[in-house]
């Protein structure tokens, strides 16, 4: 596949296992409306198993970055590399978009703020986690009946509404559909955009519960882009704050949020209500 | 005994930005060493920075200057200049760190919050949550609220489960941010039986002890915090 | 099939081209449909033309029939099998018109027919045309709206979504409950909406020695599956394609493995099922076949 490359210096990849190395590989990256810039020279790294929040207030350009990221958007200069399930790094802007659409519906996930951006409203919600299994080829009824089943169960949908469709759900109930119809392939690697906004408080601590076991649970890595300092707290190995377009300060999570450096970061801590 | 714990010359200070820049110093020089088995408590006037120290053992603060060694499966690491992912190892496997107050998550039972830190090291969930209900028991916190989210329970049951958190696992490191600091007297000697049993198991502690009583009891040495107040080395 | 200018081949009338199009449409109709078997089971745009009739009416298949038709052509019209409906007449009278052209109702001697939702009974044989009326082209249109995507889907054979549709009927009805218009692979490659006849005809395009060609004149797409193509029908594992069946042979001919239609004689719910294809049933009857009704005059039947 000449689409794919292999990382500068790559002579003794062989030797070092996977998960020594990052999952995706940020470099450089911009994207510029004309004159208005969406994000501006980012880079960072982000390895298996890792959960990295991308926080600042809207229009700080952290959605322009996750789409740019998760190739939903083309940026302007810079490079996304991914280590692609056999292990080599592929670049996501070189790849075929065949190769791109299927990474996306396999290996990666979305996860929408709005569930309807994410869910087809009009099939059941058995058959919205059952197409990335189709979509890959799976034809046997059963079997893919029984998993998207298993899956209702693992975000805590009941098994008797597999028929119905997620506009007779409550916003909750569809974000957690979403989660099941993405992680039904087994993704790497999910991105998520604002997943908590827009539910009442009681239902976000559940999904974010809920997010925590599936994270552990499957080693996952998420990109999660939310403008919520707790729920990057209670999700988050490691936090980019944004500002302008720009990261103004990285680093561990609880690090940052306990002891920010940068005067964006320690205005955006002390915002915080305390309840 | 070799040092499993060295600091060295660690500087830390605030810039307060939202009040002009204001620089706010903490402590400057900081030096001590912490050896296996070996329980030292830093000591010192409240505001003093002995919580600041903590912090940046565990790298939640950030550090100005200094380094801080921590053995690390047999290889020296500077948590003052490691990146996360080293930082997340450390705390992982060698620097353990109970803290005063428990940031509880909703719905997750005190059980499972107590058994983590077990279960991210690869214990199994079942034998984690065993080993979580043995030291809860020690520790008498009633059966009836280990099913239940902690958020809700009292300063000290919530700090119970923290201490629990804090002592199930074998990490050769122990940092004690006040953890008796809310407990009854035989909960309070529940807690000094458990850190003698972890100095007899190599571990080596660091903590913050308000109650004279326990001080007494587990300190080998104390560390004098107002030797690295900024003031008297800036004199 | 010959193409030929022939001003003169309709003097009656000499206002319309040879067969309505005029010869720069029918060059760019074949050049569409050369496309359409070269890529079989692909949808090749055309410039769609106003036609005499109104959309739903066949133009699509009709514009493909005038590009093909040569005046030695013989052309039968069907419409839901039958020769004998408004539709049919008109679009064979149309032809007999513009092209002067032979029609006929058999089966057989047909080199060209122009069908609306069936597929004759009548095997069909090399250097036969079947002209498909089309009224929507794209399968994957009921769940992905935007032409854009399923464009991209077809380039990408992305065809995750047909399952989601068929798993859906399994989900609400037990079993996939489409019964005409049913998806299609065609060769291995392109998913296809084979038009809306009824499944029970899908494996006949399976195969098939006779030219399938498809013209949606609204939706201005062409497509087309060459002789002796490979036509599956999408289905699952545990749940595989079946044909409909029927549990009586035709009243009028005693024909059994047909597709049937249901016709109501009276209004105290008297009924019988007869050949949907009339041509065949009237073959039959002619040599000798005869149902449990046959013995009704057929004006009654009517």
């Amino acid at each position: 596949m000449s689409d794919e490359i292999l990382i500068e210096g790559d002579a003794g990849f062989a030797a070092v296992a996977a998960s020594e190395r990052p999952l995706l590989s940020v470099s450089g990256l911009s994207k510029i409306y004309g004159a208005r810039i969406g994000c501006i020279d980012v880079s960072f790294d982000v390895w298996p198993g890792e959960v990295l929040a991308i926080v600042g207030e809207s229009g700080s350009g952290k959605t322009t970055l996750l789409n740019c990221i998760s190739s939903r958007l083309a940026p302007t200069t810079g490079t996304v590399s991914y280590q692609m399930r056999d292990g080599r790094m592929g670049d996501v802007f070189r790849m075929s978009e065949a190769e791109r659409r299927h990474l996306m519906r396999t290996d990666w996930g979305f996860v929408h703020q709005n569930p309807i951006d994410g869910l087809r409203m009009s099939v059941s919600a058995g058959a919205n986690v059952g197409e990335r299994l189709m979509a890959v080829g799976q034809r046997h009824y059963g079997s893919i009946r029984a998993e998207a089943s298993e899956w209702l169960g693992r975000v805590e949908i009941d098994a008797d509404r597999i028929d119905d469709q997620p506009r007779a759900f409550s916003g909750g109930m569809r974000q957690r559909l979403q989660i099941a119809r993405n992680l039904v392939t087994e993704p790497r690697l999910v991105f998520m955009d604002e997943p908590t906004g827009g539910l009442d408080v009681s239902v976000q601590a559940r999904l974010l519960d809920l997010l925590r076991g599936l994270v552990s649970d499957l080693g996952l890595s998420v990109i999660i882009v939310t403008h919520d300092l707790a729920v990057a707290r209670l999700l988050s190995d490691r936090i980019l704050v944004m500002k302008e377009g720009r990261v103004i300060e990285s680093g561990l999570t609880d690090r940052v949020l306990d002891d920010p450096r940068a005067p964006y970061t320690q205005l955006l801590v002390s915002s915080i209500l305390q309840v | 005994m070799s040092p499993i714990l060295v600091v060295s010359e660690v500087a830390k200070g605030f810039v307060m930005h939202l009040r002009g820049g204001l620089e706010l110093p903490v402590v400057r020089h900081v030096g001590f060493s912490l050896s296996e088995g070996e329980c030292a408590v830093l000591g010192g006037p409240s505001g003093v920075g002995k919580s600041s120290i903590l912090k940046m053992l565990y790298g939640n603060y950030g550090v100005d200057a200094g380094q801080i060694l921590v053995r690390h499966h047999e290889r020296f690491v500077d948590v003052a200049s490691a990146g996360p992912r080293q930082v997340l190892a450390v705390r992982r496997d060698t620097i353990g760190y109970v803290s005063q107050f428990l940031r509880a998550v909703p719905r997750v039972s005190a059980l499972d919050v107590a058994a983590e830190p077990l279960v991210m090291r690869g214990t199994a969930a079942e034998e984690a949550r065993r080993q979580a209900g043995a030291l809860f028991e020690q520790l008498n916190l009633p059966e009836r609220l280990w099913s239940l989210p902690p958020a809700t329970f009292s300063g000290g049951e919530q700090q119970r489960v923290n201490i629990a958190r804090g002592f199930i696992t074998d990490h050769p490191v122990l940092l004690l941010d006040e953890p008796t600091a809310s407990l009854d007297a035989t909960n309070r000697d529940v807690v000094i039986e458990l850190i003698r049993a972890k100095k007899r198991a190599g571990v080596a502690l660091l903590g913050i002890f308000h109650d004279g009583e326990v001080r007494d009891a587990v300190a080998d040495r104390i560390i004098d915090v107002s030797a690295f107040a900024p003031e008297r080395t800036a004199a | 099939m010959s193409a030929q200018i022939a001003t003169d081949a309709a003097p009656a009338i000499a206002s319309y081209n040879f067969a309505y199009l005029d010869e720069q449409t029918k060059r760019m109709i074949r050049r569409a449909i050369l496309k359409a078997i070269a890529i079989p089971g692909y949808q090749v745009p055309f410039a769609s033309r106003e036609m005499p009739m109104p959309y739903g009416w066949g133009t699509g298949g009709v514009q493909v029939t005038a590009a093909i038709i040569g005046p030695e052509d013989v052309l039968k019209v069907i419409d839901q099998g039958a020769d004998d409906t408004t539709n049919a007449v008109s679009i064979r009278a149309f032809f007999a018109k513009v092209a002067n052209v032979a029609t006929t109702t058999r089966t057989m001697e047909a080199t060209i027919i122009q069908t609306r939702h069936r597929i004759p009974e009548t095997k069909l044989s090399a250097g036969q045309v079947l002209v498909y009326q089309v009224p929507i082209p794209e399968p994957l249109r009921f769940l992905e709206p935007r032409e854009t995507e399923t464009r991209k889907m077809h380039a990408l054979e992305e065809y995750g979504l047909m399952h989601v549709k068929l798993y859906e009927d399994i989900a609400r009805h037990g079993e996939i409950s489409t019964t005409y218009a049913y998806p299609v692979m065609v060769e291995g490659r392109y998913v296809m909406d084979p038009s809306p006849t009824p499944k029970f005809d899908n494996p006949k395009m399976h195969r098939s020695e006779a030219l399938q060609l498809f013209g949606a004149g609204r939706e201005k797409r062409i497509y087309a599956v060459p002789p002796f193509t490979e036509v599956v029908s999408l289905d699952f594992e545990d749940h595989p394609f079946e044909i409909q069946t029927f549990d009586r042979p035709c009243a009028l001919c005693a024909a059994e493995n047909v597709y049937l239609d249901e016709v109501v004689l009276d209004d105290s719910g008297g009924r019988m099922f007869v050949c949907s294809d009339t041509d065949h049933c009237e073959d039959r009857r002619a040599q000798g076949h005869r149902g449990e009704m046959a013995g009704h005059p057929l004006e009654t039947a009517k």
